[in-house]
């Protein structure tokens, strides 16, 4: 699976103003059975989103129609549990392209990424400001530029940091199987001398 | 020569290529696959037309989908089935080695691999479940990855990893009575955070450590992860090596002397450095539970939950939300609270030493009739043994009944759910919102704390009661 490319983004943010979001809120593992990568963006959220019943969460912030974009900003450690991609395959397939946070988990990052789901981590006070400005105006937009590694909120803007691997990864559509298969040859050395 | 970690010498070891400022081609000896993380990669990498790069190498076992109960019979629910079957279609079309469901063999994989002798020092292990860091109880640096990267190391055996920053986590001293592995842990991470070890790759050192037996030494790698660890590691010593020796994949005859040799060298060189440093005393642990929605909202039992005044502000609306999620109160106490369910069991306290301190400790006292309890041996093996010691006599007449391995209600993917609203002691590692069913409230505990709720009903000290 090759990922989408990305360059820049202009789009309006979707707040989740919680910390420690984790995997098994992102997608509950019962919702992992299934044995391809489509489909769970339906799942998203699901505990959040939807009562017992099935009915619609009306406070949950995916379900209130004034926040839109392809951008998630969720709180401090987001991401945090288990290594199941399918939190990551979840927002992709939702139709987020980026999530923002202050902090994230390690396994998540790197899940993200191999699917063309951007992480943008920002500072605690620029993160604050995301969630209060759009508070006051549900479009407000960000503009996420991956070449530059920048986010920019009303003309304010922050540098983000992105392993210079990833970053051309992601800016030419890359994936790691490719990179790895292309060292067949040193791999089987490397066997060889151990 | 430079002095180094334990973990640089093994991670150093398997670098196959360093990418200009990208990360390295890291190679790994052991894969370890289960039925949930595994399907997209062995589709994706049936739709690029490969095959598995090094069958030998991997292992598989169903353990996250799998009944614990009548698992003669095909399983019922549909969903969990065909992950299953799928399992086994992959493997025999890769000729992977799989444990399959009611095989002797089959189990949880963090106990299965350990117990076979995959596991051992100076390896690198890999394996779609976080929980991987198990495995660094041997000195090995093991760790848990994401599909597309199960795909990696399907088809060329590695993968690309940045390398961690370093962390040494040293406690020293002697545990207290009726304080375990796990409430070291607990401890731990309710000090560091849930976030505290992200980035980092931890080696766990001190008295208190390596006066733990294998069995403890992997409850605490575990649970590396809940701080936001790549892995957790503990180096190799002759308590390793006694458990490695005469397991069915460990090194036999001339080959057993050269690889303890070789394991010897696996400890930190005097002067090394690491990134961050942190140092407990043993002492100052007692026996531990989370009273809230991550595993770092952790007390000691005669504790009480944090006060608004010592909550950082920012953190209170989460905090609240959490108490909230757990029913429970800022200031409350927790020695007396009801509860209903109790879990033993999972990757976490699922082996055979965490049913012996259960059992012992249950033994000629009787359940609470209003408690629900759930004994799942972590392996075929486990089980076996439990049998064998007469264990398993011991939890029926104190009302308990041994269910069959596997996951169970460590993630309740299967039919071991507990209900919404419900509040359930569990051996296991993650008590986050419905991890245990929908509406689930959690409160991990270490077998001792565990087997005191199921006898009393309630939160109770089981320094007081055994
Ligand atoms: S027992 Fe729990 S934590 Fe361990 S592998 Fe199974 S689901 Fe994951």
């Amino acid at each position: 699976m090759s990922v989408d490319k990305f360059i820049t983004l202009e789009s309006s943010y979707v707040p989740l103003p919680v910390e420690n979001v984790d995997t098994d809120q992102i997608i509950p593992a019962r919702f992992l059975k299934a044995t391809s990568r489509e489909g769970f963006g339906e799942n998203l959220f699901r505990d959040w989103r939807y009562a017992p019943d099935g009915s619609e969460n009306a406070d949950f912030v995916l379900n209130k129609s004034e926040y839109s974009g392809q951008i998630l900003v969720g709180g401090k450690n987001f991401g945090s549990g288990s290594s199941r991609e399918h939190a990551a395959w979840a927002i992709h397939d939702y139709g987020f392209k980026v999530v923002v946070s202050s902090f994230f988990a390690d396994i998540f990052q790197n899940n993200a990424l191999n699917n063309g789901v951007l992480p943008v981590t920002v500072s605690p006070e620029f993160l604050n400001d995301m969630f209060k400005s759009v508070e006051a105006d549900k479009s407000q937009k960000l503009v996420v530029d991956l070449e530059k590694q920048t986010i920019s909120l009303n003309g304010k803007s922050e540098e983000f940091v992105i392993n210079p691997y990833k970053k051309n990864c992601l800016l030419n559509g890359f994936d790691d199987i490719d990179f790895l298969l292309n060292r067949k040859e040193k791999i089987e050395a490397f066997e060889a001398k151990n | 020569m430079e002095p180094k970690t334990l973990f640089d010498k093994v991670w150093d070891a398997h670098v196959v290529e360093k990418i200009d400022g990208g990360p390295s081609v890291f190679y790994i000896d052991k894969h370890l696959v289960h039925e949930v993380t595994s399907p997209q990669a062995f589709s994706g990498l049936e739709a690029r037309g490969l095959k598995v790069l090094r069958p030998e190498n991997t292992i598989a076992t169903p353990d996250h989908n799998i009944p614990t109960e009548n698992q003669h019979l095909t399983i019922k629910d549909e969903l969990s089935r065909k992950q299953v079957e799928t399992l086994t279609a992959n493997c025999e079309k890769n000729n992977i080695t799989l444990y399959g469901l009611n095989t002797p063999h089959n189990g949880i994989v963090h106990v299965v691999g350990p117990e076979l002798g995959h596991t051992q020092p100076g390896m690198t292990l890999v394996c779609g479940d976080s929980h991987t860091s198990t495995h660094g109880a041997f000195g090995a640096v093991a760790f848990g990855i994401g599909t597309s990267e199960v795909e990696m190391v399907l088809a060329t055996q590695c993968i690309l990893q940045p390398k961690p920053k370093k962390m040494l986590i040293t406690i020293d001293g002697e545990l207290q009575k009726g304080v375990s592995a796990k409430d070291l842990t607990l401890y731990v991470i309710s000090q560091l955070g849930t976030g505290g070890a992200t980035g980092y790759f931890v080696e766990y050192a001190g008295s208190a450590v390596s006066s733990l037996s294998m069995e403890g030494r992997m409850t605490v790698c575990n649970m590396s992860i809940e701080m936001g660890a790549r892995g957790g590691m503990i180096a190799p010593d002759q308590t390793t090596f006694d458990y490695v020796e005469g397991r069915e994949f460990a090194p036999k005859g001339d080959e057993w002397t050269k690889a303890v040799a070789k394991w010897k060298e696996l400890k930190t060189d005097e002067g090394a450095k690491f990134d961050k440093e942190y140092t407990f005393k043993a002492s100052d642990i007692e026996p531990m539970l989370t009273y809230g929605t991550n595993p770092g909202m952790g007390i000691g039992i005669s504790g009480s939950i944090p006060n608004e005044k010592d909550i950082e502000p920012t953190e209170l609306m989460s905090f609240k939300k959490s108490l909230d999620y757990m029913g429970f109160d800022l200031g409350d106490k927790m020695l007396g609270k009801k509860i209903d369910y109790v879990f033993v069991g999972s990757c976490t306290n699922g082996r055979i030493e965490d049913l012996r301190v259960f059992a012992a400790a249950v033994k000629g006292k009787q359940k609470a009739d209003s408690v629900t309890a759930w004994i799942v041996p972590g392996s075929k093996q486990v089980e076996k043994q439990a049998i064998k010691e007469g264990l398993v006599e011991i939890l029926e007449e104190a009302g308990f009944k041994m269910r069959q391995p596997g996951c169970s209600a460590c993630l309740a993917m299967n039919d071991d759910k507990v209900p919404a609203g419900k509040y359930s002691v569990s051996t296991s590692n993650r008590n986050f919102e419905g991890r245990q069913g929908p509406g689930a409230r959690t409160l991990l505990a270490s077998p001792l704390t565990a087997a005191a709720a199921a006898i009393t009903g309630v939160i109770s000290d089981p320094r007081e009661l055994f």
